[in-house]
């Protein structure tokens, strides 16, 4: 299939209703941090993007978003092609001028303080990084609390950034300024907001 | 776009655009990640007045899917004249269901009050937001306000509680009393009354809030720390009232006033209306409920 194909198929069937459905998955899932909501695969991007982080992608970004690509993503021409014809969305030159970052291989992800954090005035001027991971179960278990969880809650995946707790606390400790995280694993998707707190378990 | 209608002119599912609804997305998402803080967007013009609740539809509209039960009240009755003409407006443009009762709702808009009825997981509550600023009164400098928030500078609302105390002999907002989310920002909870305050506090719903006129969205997420500001020796305390419910006999719920001649004779009913009808229902009574029990008081609101 040659690229121009490949960027044009695999949009939402239905652009209004999946677009709604994707996002309130992510609501809940950013309201709830640690909770896994499934979502099926409403999006068909090119083999490098997941079908769920391609979905997040077209329910959230568009021209007025300027997208970040990790390395392995920046690569693929389709992947480039599929964003811009799908959310016609720029792409930013740095990470700190990511509105949205979609990253395919988080374990070699940039530092979470290469991306925007916002501003002390204007907390909300910050990327929300869209981590593509295997699945929810299978990596180090994080136990969460903060707001949005009752008690406590917890989520597995494999393959995070490198000492990804600590860089956590820190994002924690940037608060209000900070990032937020979507993790993207085939068909379900949980979110750490900044304000949810890792606690690492001593033994 | 629309798949549900064969008109040649027709509106999109929900009545806004789907860039908007993005935008308006966008954020919520930010709002809930950063509670209390208030996210400013891009507000539409909406086919109502501001003041009118274009805050919340705007976020309802964004939220909304063709499997949500929406439920809308104003001052907590399902029947008044906001109330009616929001939910007609979503069963036109969005074809959803439409409930009166709290539990049956996955969306409740609402604007100021709190159903009485205690919210459950997996609920939406938006508010309609007339002045999102707390600070505003204070300061009207919008650069100045966020300037304080942006320092936690709250100082300046500790002393307008303290005048309330050397002026009143104690703290005379009751309502848009002022709270504290999450030990960080300060926000306005919208103008419901300070008795629906405690109810925000760890709500295992969502809670959103949007200002259309003043373009600002702001959230609580579910099982967050919502504190209203007080002081050691004056606690903050909800109002009371010293008579039940006239129609339901309800104690411990909101009341409001009605007045019922000009020889100053009155009456306090719930002003959570569904609550009063379904108190009526399973038999509660109040001193001035009508005596006939009648099964057919059971009234739809007008659309």
């Amino acid at each position: 299939m040659d690229i121009a194909t490949q960027s044009i198929d695999g949009g939402f069937a239905e652009p209004v209703f999946n677009a709604q459905a994707v996002f309130r998955a992510i609501m809940d899932a950013m309201a709830r941090p640690g909770t896994i909501q499934n979502l099926p695969p409403l999006a068909r991007p090119p083999a490098s993007l997941s079908a769920t982080a391609g979905a997040v992608a077209l329910s959230l970004c568009d021209n007025d978003t300027p997208v970040w690509l990790d390395p392995p993503l920046q690569a693929e021409t389709s992947v480039k092609a599929w964003l811009g014809f799908h959310t016609g969305a720029p792409l930013a030159n740095t990470p700190a001028d990511a509105h949205f970052a979609l990253i395919a291989n988080p374990k070699e992800m940039a530092a979470l303080d290469g991306f925007a954090q916002g501003t002390q005035e204007y907390p909300d001027r910050s990327t929300t990084l869209i981590l593509l991971v295997d699945d929810l179960a299978s990596g180090p278990s994080l136990l969460l609390e903060g707001p949005g969880i009752e008690n406590t809650s917890m989520i597995a995946p494999p393959g995070m950034p490198r000492h990804f707790v600590e860089q956590w606390k820190q994002n924690n400790q940037r608060f209000p300024r900070g990032v937020d995280i979507i993790l993207a694993a085939p068909g379900s998707l949980s979110c750490l907001p900044r304000t949810t707190r890792i606690k690492t378990m001593e033994a | 776009m629309n798949a549900q209608s064969t008109d040649i002119a027709t509106y999109n599912f929900a009545y806004l655009d789907e860039q908007t609804k993005r935008m308006i997305r966008r954020a919520i998402l930010k709002g809930i990640a950063i509670p209390g803080y208030q996210v400013p967007f891009a507000s539409r013009e909406m086919p109502m007045p501001y003041g009118w609740g274009t805050g919340g539809v705007q976020v309802t509209a964004s939220i909304i899917g063709p499997d949500d039960v929406l439920k809308v009240i104003d001052q907590g009755a399902d029947d008044t004249t906001n109330a009616v003409s929001i939910r007609a407006f979503f069963k036109k443009v969005a074809k959803v269901a439409v409930t009166t009762e709290t539990a049956k709702a996955s969306i409740i808009q609402t604007r100021h009050r709190i159903p009485e009825q205690p919210l459950s997981a997996g609920q939406v509550l938006v508010f309609q937001v007339p002045i999102p600023e707390p600070l505003r009164f204070l300061e009207p400098r919008e650069t100045e306000t966020r300037k304080m928030h942006a320092l936690e500078e709250y100082g300046l609302m500790h002393v307008k509680l303290y005048e309330d105390i050397a002026r009143h002999g104690r703290i005379a907002t009751t309502y848009a009393y002022p709270v504290k989310v999450e030990g960080r920002y300060v926000m306005d909870p919208s103008p419901t009354p300070k008795f629906d305050n405690p109810k925000m506090h760890r709500s295992p719903a969502l809670q959103l809030f949007g200002a259309g006129r003043e373009k600002r969205i702001y959230a609580v997420p579910p099982f967050t720390d919502v504190v209203s500001l007080d002081f050691e020796d004056h606690p903050f305390e909800v109002q009371t009232f010293d008579q039940p419910c006239a129609l339901c006999g309800a104690e411990n719920v909101y009341l409001d006033e009605v007045i019922l001649d000009d020889h100053g004779g009155h009456m306090f009913v719930c002003s959570d209306t569904d609550h009063c009808e379904k108190r009526r229902a399973d038999g509660h009574h109040g001193h001035l409920a009508p005596e006939t029990h009648s099964a057919s008081e059971k009234m739809e609101p007008a659309e």
